[in-house]
């Protein structure tokens, strides 16, 4: 299979509006004799949606949530990035790019993040024009902070709910067609499977996630923006409903995932408190602006932090980066905190987490200070930890946040099964090995809002699509593997339930495929984990039937497909012979413990192929050329 | 109407028709209920306090021509029947509506909550908001009482027409009349600690540095209203008025 | 720790509450988390778990919400059960915990509810009609900061329904009247102030909420601590739309 990315020529400037003018257009009177379906609502398909049904087509929607407004982008804490330069700072297109190319350890593709930075400016407008009530400064204009690290203020922000505003328009937007009739809205809806007629994307296969029912729905063109994988771990602050069934299905039918291991671990999150815990709480990283970070010097010190003289702490993150301190990128924090625990200097009652202590800074500032700038996180980590911050250093340890492999697409967001489209976390295009902050926010809505529109349009212009039925064999054979994929997973009948498996695969890929990975342990998670997707067959308990709501029975499903991933993830991190971004290889690093890129052997992006059932899978390159930002050495001494 | 290109929300634009379905569209929502009653409670809580300031007469001393300042006063109210009849009317209009939309939005309550919960609890909510729909009803119940009291004099034991001070003490002289008198303004109390600041709110008034004052003030003034009108029965069956 | 919890097993059925035992309850877990040991308990002895709404289990999306001992989302204020911890309760209490009721909310099964009602309330106006591509440069409006702040506190509800929960009158009036407020104290929002006020407030009607009657409890329990200034902000804007409304003028035109 030959991967063609279908970059435009020219300059990078002008690629974007080479493509736009070169993509073929709809007649506006046509536009509503196509149909295309949006499989999720959050700010990716969401916005999607939206401006599609605006252009006039015909927009059929699913989520599985109760709600549109449910979908987890909502939970986005930090901002949006825009190269604004309302600051007078220095801001530019071009440095955003620059930016977001270097902070994905060179393997992204230049032309889409370029894009992406031309487009943000747009989103901006977009999103103030709906009435996202992003921070204002005193004269009515829009204020900027400056985040996770960067050298230049270009992060919009509403208080620490940026997500949920932003959604929330896309939301009300959605709405808005919804009423007007030209979105078809299905909730509580929940994709299994992608249905592939002549070669081309025709439709898909859902369940009703009240009745069971099983549909089929066709359509010209099927977009998935169904959000990341992160939920593979079991444990990280993806919502408990957030799965990789959608795109998972389009990768067996034809799809290739691209780069599976890199994924993203946020160094401030809640530590674990006990094995009953469900799911992991991220507090933002602007704490490090203030927190120190530091452990015992000595092993196995078991003293209450407060009891700990200064002199028998340390300090590692000022120590070994003294030029960056607190504020090293995410990666290379969390990285460090690993390192501690694993030398037996972590705290609390686990021994996995680190004190983020911020006495020095309330003495130095004050209480009122430190609680104007982190009340509200420090109401959330007493809710959650039931310990005083202002008392007691709070306990932070790292957790999966994000994942930067997807489906791979082209320049067009589409994939390799022509007609499906891929936008947001769900495709891998843009962040490479590692994702700045604040710009998960803002590729979601450049895929959904100013992308798709356009290639949507080229594509439905550009291909002869033949009328198709619900009762088409191809759709009815998916429809009868689905419905019979249901029927086993509730006769198995076994001992043990979805969670414990859930559990057992997320602690495997967390061990072994996590902040750190050797050959050997990945060798070995494979099998752990195709044993634990044999046993998951003939052994998991769902109870209850098909036909009414079953949360076990939609647990279940979306688990076996993590299984079938978390295998995927593992040999794709095996195969990566190098560190970079988030994927940290033992094997490979500089003599001071730094990711070692391979840029010789490595620059490309993995994008696999689903070779059938107990087969490897095949791995496709699509080789990543820097013609603009020179791959360099990231140092944050 | 619907102009080309243009896709109008048919149920959404007949939500605001003109005219008489306007005025009925506005008072088929619950938030115009709400301002009627506001507005007949804003006319009833005037006619309260300038009824309670005619009653307080009843503790100035006889004139010298040897009649009670407040049948001096009964007397100026009298003076003119139209004007009189005009303000009665206008204030049975405001209680016929008051109530009326009061039952409409219980039934509306009852309709939108028909299975209670197991355990309630009250949390931070004052017992007077909440049992608005009981102090209302014993209020209308005691209003027709006190008309065929002391207005028309049927269920008063010796009523003569316009001797409002002679009235008022053999009405209160008997101790259950009186003790019933005082149960009734304490329900008013309790509908006037929760509605005076309520229909401010239901008109659309509320403001972080007004409302909390507004509040004190309708509290204040609750239970100056019932303190005022209490101090009648109690100064007659103590003797202090005779 | 005993537990009532409401089992219905769908929306024709009719519930109860049914009491389960349960030990070990560490003062670190959720109340959701509490209630998936709960649940693993349950499919272990092959009895069928309790359904419950939740996602995100950080308080934001607002799919989770029952009420606990009568309180929507439980003892602890400014809370969404996903974030409520079992240290605000004693060892060897007894909890009640029942679905929202209200007839807007439909049971589907156990302690989920149907509120779709609130998309439709969305549906009737609450947003601005601005497609994508037609916005005028961010700064273009400039938006006092005090304004923009009031419009965000009122834009943080996350649509739990626990107003509705709580309000004796099941009124939807504080989730109606956060997003009335939230446009309607912005720039951007004001060419469909009042329309909206009237066509939300209709349609909130229509789904079968109640009215509101100022008593408080809504703002008590909101998880965001959305304030009853939005109620006043939504009566006035309703009063004026309802008698200012005009019908539009339509001339055709165009080429």
């Amino acid at each position: 299979m030959e991967l063609d990315p279908r970059i435009p020529a020219g300059p990078i400037e002008q690629r974007w509006d080479n493509c736009k003018f070169d993509m073929k257009l709809v007649n506006p009177a046509n536009k509503r004799k196509y149909h295309v379906i949006v499989v999720g609502t959050g700010l990716a398909g969401g916005a999607a949606a939206a401006s599609l049904a605006e252009l006039g087509y015909n927009v059929k929607c699913s989520c599985f949530q109760d709600s549109p407004r449910r979908a987890h982008s909502i939970a986005a804490q930090g901002g949006i990035n825009a190269a604004k330069n309302y600051q007078n700072d220095g801001d530019s297109i071009y440095r955003l790019f620059y930016d977001t190319v270097k902070g994905g350890d060179f393997r992204a593709r230049e032309s889409n993040v370029y894009r992406l930075a031309q487009i943000s400016v747009n989103i901006i407008d977009q999103a103030v024009a709906q009435g996202v009530p992003f921070a204002r400064e005193y004269g009515g204009t829009l204020a900027n902070r400056s985040f996770g690290g960067a050298q230049v203020s270009r992060t919009f922000y509403a208080r620490g709910q940026t997500g949920q505003q932003l959604l929330l328009g896309a939301y009300q937007s959605l709405e808005r067609q919804i009423s007007l009739g030209k979105v078809d809205m299905h909730t509580r809806t929940e994709m299994l499977d992608l249905i592939v007629i002549d070669g081309r994307a025709r439709g898909i296969v859902t369940r009703n996630l009240l009745t069971g029912a099983t549909e089929v729905h066709i359509a010209d063109a099927v977009i998935v923006g169904t959000g990341g994988y992160g939920n593979v771990f079991y444990l990280s602050t993806n919502a408990k409903g957030s799965n990789t069934t959608a795109i998972w299905r389009a990768h067996k039918r034809g799809a290739l995932f691209a780069n599976p291991c890199f994924t993203q671990i946020h160094p401030t999150c809640i530590p674990v408190s006990g094995d009953y815990q469900s799911k992991l709480t991220l507090m933002s990283e602007s704490l490090r602006n203030d927190g120190r970070i530091w452990v015992p010097k000595k092993v196995g010190d078991t003293r209450s932090p407060q009891s700990i003289p200064e002199d028998e702490r340390d300090y590692y993150l000022e120590r070994a980066y003294p030029s960056f301190g607190n504020l090293v990128p995410r990666d290379v924090a969390s990285r460090a905190a690993k390192r501690m625990c694993d030398e037996g200097r972590g705290v609390g009652p686990t021994g996995l987490g680190v004190y983020l202590d911020f006495s020095e800074s309330i003495k130095r500032l004050g209480k009122a200070a430190v609680a104007e700038r982190y009340g509200n996180l420090f109401e959330m980590y007493e809710r959650i930890a039931g310990e005083n911050p202002y008392e007691v250093p709070m306990r932070i340890y790292p957790a999966i946040h994000y994942t930067m492999g997807g489906l791979w697409v082209d320049y067009q967001l589409q994939s390799t099964i022509p007609g499906l489209f891929v936008l947001g976390e769900a495709n891998f295009s843009d962040h490479g090995a590692n994702r700045l902050g604040a710009s998960a926010l803002m590729q979601g809505l450049a895929d959904g809002y100013f992308v798709i529109p356009y290639t949507i349009g080229n594509y439905l212009a550009s291909t002869k699509l033949e009328k198709v039925s619900a009762d088409h064999p191809a759709a009815l054979a998916a429809k009868t593997e689905v419905t019979e994929r249901v029927k086993k997973l509730l006769s198995i009948k076994g001992k043990r339930t979805v969670d414990s498996f859930h559990r057992e695969l997320g602690k495997i890929i967390w061990d072994y495929c996590g902040m750190a990975r050797n050959e050997k342990g990945l060798t070995e998670a494979i099998a752990k984990v195709r044993a634990l997707k044999a046993e998951f067959w003939t052994n998991v308990n769902v109870l209850g039937s098909g036909e009414e709501l079953n949360q076990s029975l939609e647990k279940a499903g979306r688990v076996a497909d993590f299984i079938e991933l978390g295998e995927l993830m593992c040999i794709d991190a095996r195969d990566r012979k190098e560190s970079c971004g988030g994927h940290f290889r033992e094997e490979y690093q500089t003599p001071e413990g730094e990711a070692q890129r391979d840029d010789e052997n490595y620059a490309y992006a993995a994008a696999w192929e689903f070779a059938g059932e107990g087969k490897d899978p095949v791995l496709h390159k699509e080789p990543l050329t820097f013609e603009y930002v020179h791959p360099s050495q990231r140092s944050y001494k | 109407m619907p102009v080309a290109g243009i896709t109008y929300n048919e149920n959404a634009m007949s939500a605001t028709a003109s005219g008489l379905a306007r005025v009925s569209r506005f008072y088929e929502a619950p938030v115009g209920k709400k301002v009627v009653m506001a507005v007949t409670g804003l006319i009833l809580v005037g006619f309260v306090l300038g009824h309670m300031a005619g009653n307080l007469q009843i503790y100035l001393p006889v004139g010298e021509n040897g009649v009670y300042a407040i049948d001096k006063y009964g007397a100026l109210l009298h003076a003119s029947e139209e004007l009189l009849w005009g303000v009665r009317l206008a204030l049975l209009a405001s209680v016929g509506l008051h109530i009326w939309s009061a039952i409409q939005l219980a039934s509306a309550s009852n309709a939108a909550r028909p299975v209670r919960y197991v355990k309630q609890s009250p949390l931070k909510s004052t017992y007077a908001s909440r049992t608005m729909y009981w102090s209302g009803p014993i209020i209308g119940f005691f209003i027709v009482y006190h008309l065929l009291h002391f207005t028309t004099g049927t269920v008063h034991p010796d009523y003569k027409y316009l001797s409002v001070h002679d009235n008022v003490v053999k009405g209160f002289s008997v101790w259950y009349v009186s003790a019933f008198y005082i149960v009734a303004m304490a329900m008013l109390c309790m509908h006037l600690y929760h509605g005076v600041w309520s229909m401010f709110q239901s008109l659309g008034f509320n403001h972080p540095r007004y409302t909390p004052r507004l509040q004190f003030g309708a509290k204040a003034f609750a239970f100056l209203i019932a303190a005022g009108n209490i101090s009648i029965p109690l100064a007659i069956l103590s003797g202090l008025v005779k | 720790m005993t537990l009532n919890v409401w089992r219905q097993k769908s929306p024709a059925d009719a519930g109860q509450m049914v009491k389960y035992q349960l030990d070990n309850v560490s003062e670190h877990m959720s109340f959701l988390e509490m209630l998936d040991v709960l649940n693993e308990q349950l499919i272990g002895k092959g009895e069928i778990p309790i359904s419950f709404d939740h996602d995100c289990r950080e308080g934001i999306c607002g799919s989770c919400g029952f009420v606990i001992n009568g309180v929507a989302h439980g003892p602890r204020g400014g809370t969404t059960v996903c974030q409520l911890h079992m240290r605000e309760f004693k060892s060897g209490d007894e909890l009640f915990i029942e679905p929202w009721r209200a007839s807007a909310f439909p049971i589907i099964k156990d302690l989920v509810v149907n509120r779709s009602a609130f998309d439709r309330i969305i549906q009737a106006g609450g947003f601005v009609s601005i497609p994508t591509g037609s916005a005028p440069d961010g700064n273009a409006i400039p938006v006092p900061k005090k304004e923009s702040d009031r419009a965000m506190s009122a834009a943080t509800c996350i649509g739990c329904g626990a107003c509705v929960a709580a309000c004796p009158n099941a009124s939807a009036s504080l989730f109606t009247s956060a997003k009335i407020s939230h446009l309607g104290l912005l720039p951007q929002g004001q060419p469909e102030r009042y329309d909206r006020a009237v066509k939300m407030v209709n349609q909130a009607n229509e789904e079968g909420f109640g009215g509101c009657t100022n008593i408080g409890l809504c703002e008590a329990v909101c998880p965001k601590h959305i304030s009853l200034e939005n109620i006043a902000r939504m009566n006035r804007d309703f009063t004026v739309g309802a008698w200012s409304y005009r019908e539009a003028t339509a001339d055709g035109g165009g080429a």
